[in-house]
């Protein structure tokens, strides 16, 4: 069994603020294969974000990684010096996030922001370059012409699918994308899902990709992680989740997104609001939402423990962890 | 000078106050207290403030009094020496001070009440009145200050009043824009419908329901002008254009400079109301710094800690 | 071009404002200072008294309409008139154009450099020691007037170290020329002016710019440019102070207003033979053509330097081009 790509560890995030420390993300474990394509689903603020930017080595205060281990091609991602993280950057992993239109410096030239990453980690001839930031362009279906554009000449997906393109500049083993497509229309969604899906296959790159919405993850993704309030809640493949969701957010969250097929059936939502993370719930940190809660939920704090195929955070599971 | 807005263009039209600026008195202290720069300001502000009020518990010579030697360098007798004329440096000093601060504060408060009116009615009343009263306010901040202020006070007769109308009639431009992005920012709000529904006319709902909102911003911007109007009713004064038998720290200058003290001997006479004016406008100026600060987090102090060991 | 336009609408705008603000005053103003001051304009040029006459509103009797439209006429073609010493303002103001404009333009420069270096270095390194220091050291220095900051140098450097000449621009009895020892006179005679100016103004810029970077630098393209693996120079300058920078650009402009301000007292303070200082003279002599000759020209400097700006911006800024 080859070495996993990424190897995440009890990752903890915590913010500092005047009120005191907020953990953001609380002992995160996450494993990535080499061309694995993983999605992390969660509601807004559930520190999905922050993991990624964690695991990405680009929190910046009042964020601080105080837990935990990032191991990235075997090797701890803290022990690094900078200069060496430099180099790995863009090379070994790259970064997509959710808005190009702030991502994307406004006042330099799509093919300048290129020919930036290029040269920092190369030693390309400009014509090099050039070919290159043209390659990368068509891959994602755009015209070489607009390397002279800028991010506000250009439409939204558009600029979506050149921060892709960018990305792939020296074809890394992992991309990690930070909700790349919830700033676009449903029809341009599918179309960059489906780009994204086709040159991982052709190009072999492993992808964490962060998102709210399940749908998007369900067709491209093999495994998936379900975050709640900062924790895993859930971790499976996507078809062991689809099929047969064991925690009741990971079920809640599958029945809000109702089938365009199949029999009609009344919108459910997950009633509530997820905790502030500074003052979270005692015990299971779902409980004051869930349709299944038992008392001992108030008290206790689950562990995430494999059960059957998956890995699921809930007292339902305790006594069933053997696999029935 | 705080020229934070000037200087931060279209960033920083509206400061990010909290909850539209109503004050919250005690949170509000402690914010202050908490915040060094703040602390020192106020400190600064008070001693001046109790210099202003009872001049004669520190200097104990009439400052008036021709009756000492000329031209005398610091020494135990007259702390900062003597005038050209023979007076106490120290003794004239601290009794200039309440004026100079009176005029400070009543051109700022006065100045603050126009940038006020002008600023909220653009936001309020929209359209027309807003476009000429916006350009009008564009045009005050590009013409030169000092040299407006010069050729407005040649026409007065020198004193203190022309000097505090002069100053009026120049600074109302300066936070006019900040408090017409605040005005704008909240003139939609349920309030103000319901006082228009009432039937209220502009003015009232202005004055009566807007500027509340907005105290503040008003704090912020009077601060900010108290800095300006410090530097400059001096630097007026400084040129000649103030009344040198009122005594004020300005006028101390130009007397010093025009006997040239420099040279003289007794340099302090020249100098220290420099340092009065510079120590009262630092006084504004890290208040008004720490406002921005409390008003917008953004800019708040970001305290390194040293992150815990990983596991 | 719409916003250059735009532009240029509110240049000729305040343009106007400024030459009717010279018209309003003297009839606006209580007393008959004007009129006072023109009597004594006895066996004068003819033409230049009349332009007097029309802009102050003095032993004219037009209707105020007309005298307005002759007055802007004069203005437009350089006819300001006489001042007391019965010399045309407008060639007394370029006589001492040259010493002005090469002290303040030369401060203004490297105070700009300076302070904006000061801004982005504290900006970038937030929370630091520099941080604390700098840029609130070099804020309230800025409140510091700057004749006070003058004095003290003058105290300081000329008085009791005698370093450096008290005032003037140059050593009484020197003659003008483009020799060395001339220029280098001059020099040595700007150098305490200049140094004031700098430290005063510096502050400014410093202020503004630490505010736009922290701001700039918590935008998403800074974030990526490190996820870029960029090194740590290229992202400060090239992506975070960049766009700190141009969009103020016509904010910084509007600043210089106030370093004028600052120029007129520290040529006072030195008696600096420059426009300043001419307009310190008009005032003890009570001067009223020169004084609002100056004005206007001060007025028109700062114009200028915004008009700039604003062109500087509309070239180097991507998104003023149409998508």
């Amino acid at each position: 069994m080859p070495e996993p790509l990424l190897e995440v560890t009890d990752l903890t995030v915590d913010y500092q603020t005047e009120a005191g420390d907020v953990r953001a993300v609380d002992r995160v474990s996450l494993t990535v294969e080499p061309g694995e394509f993983i999605g992390i689903v969660g509601e807004s603020g559930c520190g999905k974000s922050t993991l990624l930017f964690a695991v990405a080595q680009l929190t910046s205060p009042p964020a601080h990684v105080v837990g935990g281990k990032v191991l990235f091609l075997g090797r701890d991602m803290a022990e690094v010096g900078p200069d060496e993280l430099r180099q790995m950057r863009w090379r070994d992993y790259s970064v997509v996030m959710q808005s190009a239109m702030n991502a994307l410096n406004p006042m330099k030239s799509i093919g300048a922001q290129f020919k930036d990453a290029m040269q920092a980690h190369s030693e390309d001839s400009a014509e090099a370059i050039a070919q290159r930031s043209a390659e990368v362009l068509e891959l994602v279906g755009i015209d070489a012409v607009h390397l002279k554009s800028y991010p506000h000449q250009l439409s939204g997906g558009m600029r979506q699918r050149s921060m892709i393109a960018m990305a792939l500049l020296f074809t890394p083993r992992l991309v990690i994308m930070d909700e790349p497509t919830s700033a676009l229309d449903v029809v341009a969604q599918r179309s960059l899902m489906t780009k994204i899906k086709d040159l991982q296959r052709s190009l072999g790159f492993a992808v964490v990709f962060v998102t709210h919405d399940m749908s998007v993850v369900s067709h491209y993704s093999d495994r998936v992680m379900v975050m709640y309030a900062g924790q895993a809640a859930e971790v499976a493949r996507t078809e062991v989740i689809f099929e047969r969701p064991l925690h009741p957010y990971s079920r809640g969250l599958m029945e809000a997104f109702p089938s365009v097929r199949g029999p009609r059936r009344a919108l459910t939502g997950i009633p509530g609001r997820p905790p502030d993370l500074s003052h979270p719930p005692a015990g299971c940190r779902f409980h004051p939402r869930c349709p299944e809660v038992m008392p001992a939920c108030l008290q206790r704090e689950p562990e995430l423990l494999p059960v059957g195929g998956a890995q699921v955070r809930c007292l339902l599971y305790e006594s069933a962890k053997d696999g029935s | 000078m705080a020229i934070t807005e000037l200087g931060s263009g279209t960033a920083g039209d509206a400061p990010a106050l909290d909850g539209g600026g109503r004050a919250r008195p005690r949170r509000f202290l402690r914010a202050v207290f908490h915040n060094r720069k703040a602390t020192a300001g106020v400190v600064i502000l008070l001693i001046i403030v109790f210099v202003a009020a009872f001049p004669g518990l520190i200097a104990h010579k009439d400052p008036q009094a021709a009756i000492y030697p000329q031209n005398l360098g610091p020494s135990f007798d007259h702390l900062l020496g003597t005038t050209q004329l023979g007076q106490d440096v120290f003794a004239q000093l601290i009794y200039g001070t309440r004026l100079t601060l009176v005029v400070t504060l009543v051109v700022s408060a006065i100045a603050t009440f126009l940038s006020m009116i002008i600023g909220v009615t653009a936001a309020y009343v929209g359209g027309l009145t807003d476009r000429a009263l916006s350009v009008t306010t564009d045009i005050f901040l590009i013409i030169p200050v000092l040299p407006l202020l010069i050729v407005l006070a040649s026409y007065l007769p020198p004193g203190t009043v022309s000097l505090i109308i002069v100053l009026c009639a120049t600074s109302w431009a300066f936070q006019a824009r900040q408090l017409r992005a605040q005005g704008l920012s909240i003139r939609n709000r349920d309030f103000l419908a319901a006082a228009r529904a009432r039937g209220e006319r502009s003015m009232y709902v202005i004055l009566v329901e807007i500027v509340p909102t907005m105290t503040s911003l008003l704090a912020a911007s009077f601060l900010a002008l108290a800095v300006y109007v410090v530097g400059f009713a001096a630097g007026l004064q400084f040129l000649g254009l103030g009344n040198s038998s009122q005594l004020m720290w300005g006028t101390m200058l130009y007397n010093a400079h025009q006997a040239g003290a420099l040279e003289a001997g007794n340099a302090w006479w020249a100098l220290a109301p420099g340092a009065a004016v510079a120590f009262l406008g630092a006084g504004f100026a890290l208040v008004n710094y720490a406002f921005d600060e409390i008003g917008n987090p953004a800019l708040r102090p970001v305290r390194r800690r040293r992150a815990r060991a990983s596991s | 071009m719409r916003f250059v336009s735009r532009r240029l609408v509110l240049f000729v705008l305040t343009l106007w404002a400024a030459l009717t603000v010279n018209f309003i005053i003297p009839r606006v103003m209580p007393g008959n200072e004007a009129q006072a001051v023109l009597a004594t304009y006895k066996g004068v040029n003819p033409a230049a008294l009349h332009a007097l006459e029309v802009e102050f509103g003095v032993n004219v009797h037009q209707n105020i309409v007309v005298a307005y439209l002759e007055y802007l006429r004069n203005s437009l073609t350089g006819q300001f008139g006489l001042d007391a010493q019965r010399v045309p303002v407008v060639s007394e103001i370029m006589s001492k154009l040259p010493w002005t404009l090469a002290l303040v333009g030369v401060t203004t420069v490297i105070a700009f450099i300076i302070g904006t270096l000061a801004g982005i270095v504290s900006a970038w390194w937030r929370g630091s020691r520099l941080d604390g220091i700098l840029p609130p050291f070099l804020f309230i220095v800025s409140t510091f007037p700057v004749f006070f900051v003058a004095l003290l140098l003058i105290y300081v450097f000329a008085v009791v170290l005698n370093w450096l000449p008290i005032g003037s621009n140059y050593s009484i009895g020197a003659t003008p020329s483009f020799s060395p020892s001339f220029i280098g006179d001059v020099l040595n005679h700007a150098l305490l002016p200049a140094i004031s100016l700098v430290v005063v103004t510096a502050g400014l810029w410093t202020y503004s710019m630490r505010n736009n970077m922290i701001t700039t630098l918590a935008e998403d393209y800074v974030k990526m440019g490190r996820a870029k693996g960029l090194p740590t120079s290229r992202i400060m300058f090239d992506y975070a102070a960049r766009n700190a920078i141009l969009p103020n650009l016509t904010g910084f402009a509007m600043q210089l207003g106030y370093v004028l301000g600052g120029s007129i007292l520290i040529e006072y303070t030195f008696s600096y033979p420059g426009l300043g200082y001419l307009f310190y003279t008009g005032t003890t002599n009570h001067d009223l053509p020169l004084m609002q000759g100056l004005f206007l020209f001060y007025t028109l400097a700062v114009l200028i330097c915004v008009l700039i700006a604003d062109f500087a911006t509309a070239a180097l800024d991507p998104r003023t081009r149409e998508p």
